[in-house]
């Protein structure tokens, strides 16, 4: 509990009600702790504007999505003319609309450059690692958000979208098919789902991840931001002020920074929404300017853009990619059993433990691991703070190969969201399941790799040049 | 890092041009350009806009756009209200056909498409949704084996009949036998001309024309504002130009301490 305050007599008004406030909320001490006297690292350099930006996106989204439940129908028969409604009728409805089908992407175009750079200077290690769960955790309320909200104008890749995903739960055993009823509250997705659909959209998952934001940004301030040198910078203070040497406030060093990356992503942002906001086909696609008819399936179902990398490790899931999954399994099992460095009984376990994940791969249909497979491609990222034992944080001072590692880290990511977004071929589903492999085979050996090589000397003090 | 982050960089372009637009049309057909200049001639929209209620708007409706809205184009109330509205009163009414969705399944077979988005509709990696329509309009030709007595080499087997034949008269497709070049045993039909038959009321080059206009209001239909959203954004961009300079230096003029 604070001390009670009592403004000098000749204070200002200001200044009174200040301390009348203080007195009762900490507004002076939170505007200290996060903005005035929260010190980062000077040595922030391109990728440190994504998270600013990410929260910019979401007051957008938040802000414009707000206006448009005021015009939107939730009802299977208006939806689709109520969206045009907006579009053409509702004084800069137009532009409400193109904001948001616009923030949708770029949300996720922030938020993967974002978490991109969280991988590169090892911002999940330690002691960062639930500034990264909660991360994880907001990456995935926003899929949910997202998918929810694709259904809502009522178009032909609305619909036929969401058929696609629900029935996808229809594969996990046992409780697949009534999973799927639970999910669309009818047999097929129509008015039921779409108004559950509509109800998380707005309201249950915007307030998760508002928390989830929260959550992320409380823990953030608490530890102190990463830097791309990956030094603590709390390690080296200052003898007199006790702030770290290599710290800045944050207000008004990064608040005009941040200003200057906000004008910037404006630009391609607004540049957007004026002169392509249907971003060829990516943003808004052509299908879905035809109303949802549940007699006419699309010849090509493809998900917007940004779900796609996911999409195509679900369809590399075929029976073969099974095998190949339960030979390496079976393979790794056999190399623990004959060279791992643990007791026998732990070795025994491993063998029964790879014989079982065998038999069940073996049990259930391929569609069913190819969900799983998806849903583990994002859960894995909660596991990262673990599975990086690398002596340094930061790329910067990892072997020279972690690069290139990297690299092809990215464009396997980027090939998986092209391939996900054509049609099936027999050449795309094998470079998606080498695509996929490799994405798994980054995370789960990260635990070797990251150790091996050799690893360059880390600086005391952050390396900084002044502009 | 710098050459990091360029390699990445180039890795990431060389994906996305390599990336095809993300809707197939389903036709192997080479679309004809759509005259993107009609969208810029008033006169044009308004040739467009009489021809689309007088040829389209019977069968199909544009049920969410409203008769009013052609004020945009330079009509005014009294013009729509004399030229234009034949089932219904009031400027303000939208698009609508009397002929309910079970009518026109019983009728047509099928019930017509909305055709108020349809130009934005039918856009795919062939091109835009206005080369399709005008590439679709321009290629109906006579084929007794079919119901309507017409067929069409954009949409083939389609259910519409030609409803622009007194204006271009009746045409015949002139098809060829192909050896396929990859099998010997196979032979491809290919469309090799057209015949005119019988002549319509416009010249090859007036038709043409004439369905440039009716692509043009259909495009324009599809989204009015777009001639306005353009406008606008290079204003907003000029002045998010100038914000950025002004950010530019205020950041800088701040970081001049940070040693």
């Amino acid at each position: 509990m604070a001390e009670f305050k009592v403004a000098p007599p000749d204070a200002s008004a200001g200044e009174k009600l200040l301390t009348w406030v203080d007195n009762r909320f900490p507004a002076s001490k939170l505007y200290k702790e996060h903005l005035s006297e929260y010190y980062a690292p000077k040595n922030f350099n391109f990728w440190y504007f994504f998270g600013s930006l990410a929260l910019l996106v979401l007051v957008i989204q938040i802000v414009t999505g707000i206006f448009l439940v005021m015009h939107y129908k939730p009802d299977a028969a208006l939806a689709f003319a109520s969206v045009e409604y907006i579009m053409r009728d509702v004084p800069w409805g137009w532009l409400i609309r193109y904001m948001h089908s616009t923030g949708a992407s770029a949300f996720f175009v922030v938020v993967y450059l974002h978490m991109y750079r969280g991988l590169i200077y090892g911002s999940y290690r330690s002691p960062r690692e639930l500034v990264w769960v909660f991360g994880c955790a907001i990456f995935l309320a926003l899929m949910a958000e997202a998918f929810m909200g694709y259904l809502l104008p009522w178009g032909q890749m609305s619909f036929w979208g969401a058929q696609v995903i629900v029935n996808l739960f229809a594969a996990v055993p046992f409780v697949g098919p009534d999973l799927a009823l639970l999910i669309r509250g009818d047999f097929v997705v129509s008015d039921a789902t779409l108004n559950r659909f509509f109800s998380f959209h707005v309201i249950a998952v915007p307030l998760i991840l508002i928390g989830l934001v929260a959550a992320h940004i409380i823990a953030l301030h608490e530890v102190g931001s990463n830097n791309p040198d990956g030094v603590e910078i709390k390690a080296k203070k200052d003898p007199k002020t006790g702030h770290p040497l290599d710290g800045i406030p944050f207000h008004p060093y990064y608040s005009v920074h941040d200003l200057l990356g906000v004008t910037v992503f404006l630009m391609a942002f607004t540049g957007v929404i004026f002169f392509a906001p249907e971003f060829g086909g990516y943003f808004l696609e052509y299908n879905n300017f035809i109303p949802a008819d549940p007699f006419k399936t699309p010849p090509h179902i493809a998900p917007v853009w940004y779900f796609t990398p996911f999409y195509s490790m679900l369809r590399a899931t075929t029976d073969v990619m099974i095998n190949v999954l339960v030979g390496i399994i079976g393979l790794a099992a056999v190399v623990t059993f004959l060279k791992g460095n643990l007791p026998s009984k732990a070795k025994l376990a491993v063998l029964v433990g790879a014989v079982v994940v065998c038999g069940l791969l073996k049990t259930f249909d391929a569609k069913f691991w190819g969900v799983v497979v998806m849903g583990g491609a994002v859960i894995i990222l909660f596991f990262l703070p673990w599975l990086d034992r690398s002596p340094v944080k930061s790329i910067r001072y990892r072997p020279s190969w972690n690069k290139a590692l990297y690299a092809v880290f990215v464009v396997f990511f980027l090939v998986l969201g092209y391939l996900g977004i054509q049609p099936p071929s027999d050449i795309g589903t094998l470079v998606a399941q080498v695509g996929t492999l490799f994405y798994f085979g980054f995370f789960l050996l990260m635990p070797w790799w990251s150790q091996i090589g050799e690893f360059k000397p880390v600086p005391d003090r952050v390396t900084f040049k002044p502009h | 890092m710098k050459k990091f982050i360029a390699s990445l960089l180039v890795a990431a372009s060389a994906c996305l041009t390599a990336i095809s637009p993300a809707q197939a049309s389903g036709t192997s057909l080479a679309l004809d350009k759509f005259p993107t200049e009609k969208l810029q001639d008033t006169a044009a929209l308004q040739r467009g806009a009489q021809l689309f209620v007088n040829y389209c708007l019977n069968c199909h409706a544009a049920a969410f756009m409203r008769f009013n809205r052609l004020k945009d184009i330079g009509l005014t109330d009294q013009q729509i209200k004399d030229n234009l509205l034949f089932t219904t009163e009031k400027v303000g009414d939208l698009m609508t056909v009397s002929m309910n969705a079970r009518q026109a399944k019983e009728w047509l077979g099928a019930t017509p498409p909305d055709l108020t988005v349809i130009a934005r509709s039918r856009a795919s990696h062939a091109g835009t949704g206005a080369d399709y329509l005008y590439t679709y309009l321009r290629t109906y030709y006579r084929d007794e084996t079919k119901a309507t007595g017409w067929n069409n080499l954009a949409f083939p087997s389609v259910g519409m009949p030609h409803v622009l034949w007194e204006l271009q008269g009746e045409r015949r497709a002139v098809f060829e036998e192909v050896k396929d070049p990859h099998d010997p045993n196979k032979v491809t039909h290919v469309f090799k001309s057209f015949e005119q038959t019988k002549p319509g009321k416009l010249s090859a080059q007036e038709f043409d024309s004439a369905v440039g206009d009716l692509v043009a209001y259909l495009q324009w239909m599809g989204e009015p504002n777009q001639g306005l959203r353009v406008k606008l954004g290079v204003w907003v961009l000029l002045f998010l130009a100038v914000f950025t300079v002004i950010a530019w230096r205020l950041n800088a003029a701040f970081w001049k301490d940070v040693k």
